[in-house]
């Protein structure tokens, strides 16, 4: 076969995988569905830290301690007359708590107000009201811990999400046509590298093309939050993150294929995956729980299934030195040839042995 | 013509096929026939390059086969298949296109094909939907539709009922007129032996039988006559060197070597007028009988 019709064969195996599946109703539904948790959670989340921001308490101010509680932020400040009117709106649950100023010896004291709450302290009153020492950092401050787990959760999500998906896909259409035996058709029209990469061309285009649209309403749904600031930070890791799984998951992509060549009927498929399938969540579950753990983050991001995780994370909190992750993409990009020319062996020497499942050895060998 | 060489195929300690040679000539149908398992469909896939040969090559008027060849070749295999949830019209423009055919021409030609296996009404229903019989006449189409240079159909007659098998003949016998060389297996003999211009006895992986339906019926002729005329012929029963095997009034079947045989034809010349004499020529399905013994 020559290279013309090498590429002619590659496009069309694609352009039936891409066809096929946007079809599919499942799919689309799925996809659809997959977007509005995307941009919803992000919506929501958005809007409610930011009413919490927005909303005040009502405190009860007496004489003096009215001036000093104006001087607070979110707090709506209720003037009582007396001592006493100010302890009945706390009674009353009117107000949060009551400021009200000290008399006689105590009045002295370096705080002249005392506060008034119901039956419990409230922390934050007592936080703004009193005097803290000033801070120096002597580093940058970091990021909040929720955040960082909510972005190592993000990309842990849609990596192994998106892997299992169109992994599953490529699976399952190695075995649909080993199954119903139209691969002897087109092993006798084309050639079995031809189909092979037709596959994992087809299901790597959806697969970009759904975390692109992922990665977009992310941005938009931040964008509309009034989050543009996260955009920014998060900005070079997705980039990243976009570059690495556009290779990493061709690798993937060639494994599912080439486990999936090894069996002849769909009910064998699972199992038959097994092996894969905990390779991408292992990164997930990794990154999810240590990705505050430096060591184990940037041995992660240089090995290939975990590096789309664990680059783009590391570089999230700038722990990543400008070279390291190209070094990383190249270590990927290798293994992901090495792995391809594997992945099209076992493939080839797979697809026309049909009956029990072919073991690996034999399909290396050939 | 397509000129299959020396070709050995082994799993291990047994050939599948050994040694096996002959032609498919061009234009000429070719049947294949043998049992189960006698290396009918090795053959066919390594015509294909689907499987490669230990041993031994095929040739397309007389150049050694290469993937653009057999990218052009028509091939129906032994286990049907296509894709369940594509439409007819669609799969079999897909088919065409990956054989490297041009769009354009891939859905008039599959348009056309449609047509001519009376699959009109199902041209856009998925292959799923279609009984098992139309499944069949897709396949048929999917190993003509992109005008083959060389055609292989494994058992393409099995599953059809008898109207079908008419119509797919139609097709076959028109295409090999255009000048392709045609090869097919089939348990058919009755088909094949109607049908095929030329004959391929294949049995435990060797070839035992091959050229014109005629020159092999003549070969395996041996030495039974039949010998029909207007009146009784009772007495063949005890002419010398003659063993009966029918007789039926005016009709005798026997077996005698040729000296035995013309004396025969000569006495029944001097009492009756004679209708038929001739050596009895076996059918397909006795040589078939007699070679894979």
């Amino acid at each position: 076969m020559n290279a013309t019709s090498f590429r002619e064969s590659v496009f069309l195996v694609a352009g039936r995988e891409v066809t096929q599946r946007l079809r599919s109703k499942s799919f689309v539904i799925s996809t659809l569905i997959l977007f509005a948790i995307v941009l919803g959670s992000i919506l929501i989340t958005g809007f409610i830290s930011r009413a919490n921001a927005d909303s005040t308490a009502p405190v009860a101010g007496v004489g003096a301690a009215i001036a000093e509680l104006e001087t607070l932020p979110g707090v709506e400040v209720v003037e009582a007359a007396t001592i006493a009117e100010a302890e009945q709106l706390v009674r009353d649950e009117e107000v949060d708590a009551a400021v009200v100023p000290l008399d006689g010896a105590s009045a002295d004291g370096p705080v002249p107000f005392e506060i008034v709450a119901l039956d419990e302290a409230p922390g934050g009153l007592v936080g703004a009201l009193s005097i803290a020492p000033d801070v120096r950092l002597l580093e940058e401050p970091g990021l909040p811990f929720g955040l960082l787990y909510l972005v190592a959760f993000g990309f842990g999500i849609v990596f192994f999400l998106s892997a299992v998906t169109f992994g599953g896909t490529i699976a399952q259409s190695v075995v649909e046509e080993k199954q119903t035996r139209v691969v002897e058709i087109l092993l006798s029209s084309i050639s079995a590298r031809a189909l092979l990469a037709g596959k994992v061309v087809g299901n790597s285009i959806l697969a970009f093309g759904q975390i692109i649209a992922i990665a977009a309403l992310a941005a938009l749904g931040l964008v509309l939050t009034g989050q543009d600031v996260l955009v920014a930070d998060l900005g070079p890791a997705v980039g990243w993150f976009l570059g690495f799984f556009a290779i990493g998951f061709v690798l993937l992509a060639a494994m599912y294929a080439a486990s999936a060549s090894l069996v002849s009927r769909m009910e064998d498929v699972g199992s038959v995956l097994t092996p894969v399938t905990y390779l991408v969540m292992i990164p997930y579950f990794l990154v999810i729980f240590l990705f505050d753990n430096a060591l184990v983050l940037t041995i992660m991001s240089y090995v290939p299934f975990s590096a789309p995780v664990g680059m783009p994370m590391r570089i999230f909190l700038d722990q990543a030195a400008w070279w390291e992750p190209i070094l990383s993409l190249v270590v990927l990009a290798v293994s992901t040839v090495i792995i391809v020319m594997l992945g099209a062996r076992v493939y080839q020497n797979s697809l026309l042995r049909t009956g029990s499942r072919v073991k690996l050895g034999e399909a290396l060998k050939g | 013509m397509l000129q299959i060489e020396g070709v050995t195929k082994r799993y291990g300690d047994r050939a599948a096929v050994d040694d096996v040679n002959f032609t498919v000539g061009a234009g000429r149908l070719t049947g294949f026939v043998g049992g189960n398992g006698a290396g009918k469909t090795t053959t066919m896939r390594i015509i294909l390059g689907v499987l490669g040969a230990d041993a031994g090559e095929v040739r397309l008027d007389g150049a050694r086969l290469t993937a653009a060849d057999r990218r052009r070749f028509g091939y129906m295999p032994e286990e049907r298949g296509l894709y369940p949830k594509m439409r007819v019209h669609e799969q079999l423009v897909y088919l065409a296109r990956l054989r490297g055919m041009r769009a354009g021409d891939a859905a008039e030609r599959a348009d056309e094909l449609i047509d001519r296996l009376e699959l009109s009404e199902r041209r856009d229903d998925p292959i799923e939907k279609l009984s098992l019989g139309n499944q069949q006449r897709a396949q048929i189409a999917a190993a003509l539709v992109h005008a083959p240079s060389v055609l292989v159909l494994d058992e393409p007659f099995s599953g059809l009922d008898p109207m079908a098998v008419e119509t797919v003949l139609g097709v076959l016998s028109e295409f090999a007129a255009q000048g392709a060389p045609v090869l097919f297996s089939s348990h058919q003999l009755d088909v094949v032996e109607r049908l095929c211009d030329d004959i391929v006895v294949i049995g435990g992986g060797r070839v035992l039988a091959a050229g014109s339906r005629e020159e092999l019926r003549e070969q395996n002729a041996g030495s039974r006559w039949e010998l029909t005329v207007d009146g009784d012929l009772g007495w063949v029963r005890t002419a010398s060197g003659v063993q009966v095997i029918e007789f039926d009034g005016d009709h005798v079947v026997f077996d005698a070597d040729p000296a035995s045989a013309q004396a025969v034809l000569q006495r029944a010349a001097t009492s009756d007028a004679v209708q038929v004499f001739g050596r009895r020529r076996p059918t397909l399905t006795e040589i078939f009988r007699e070679v894979v013994k």
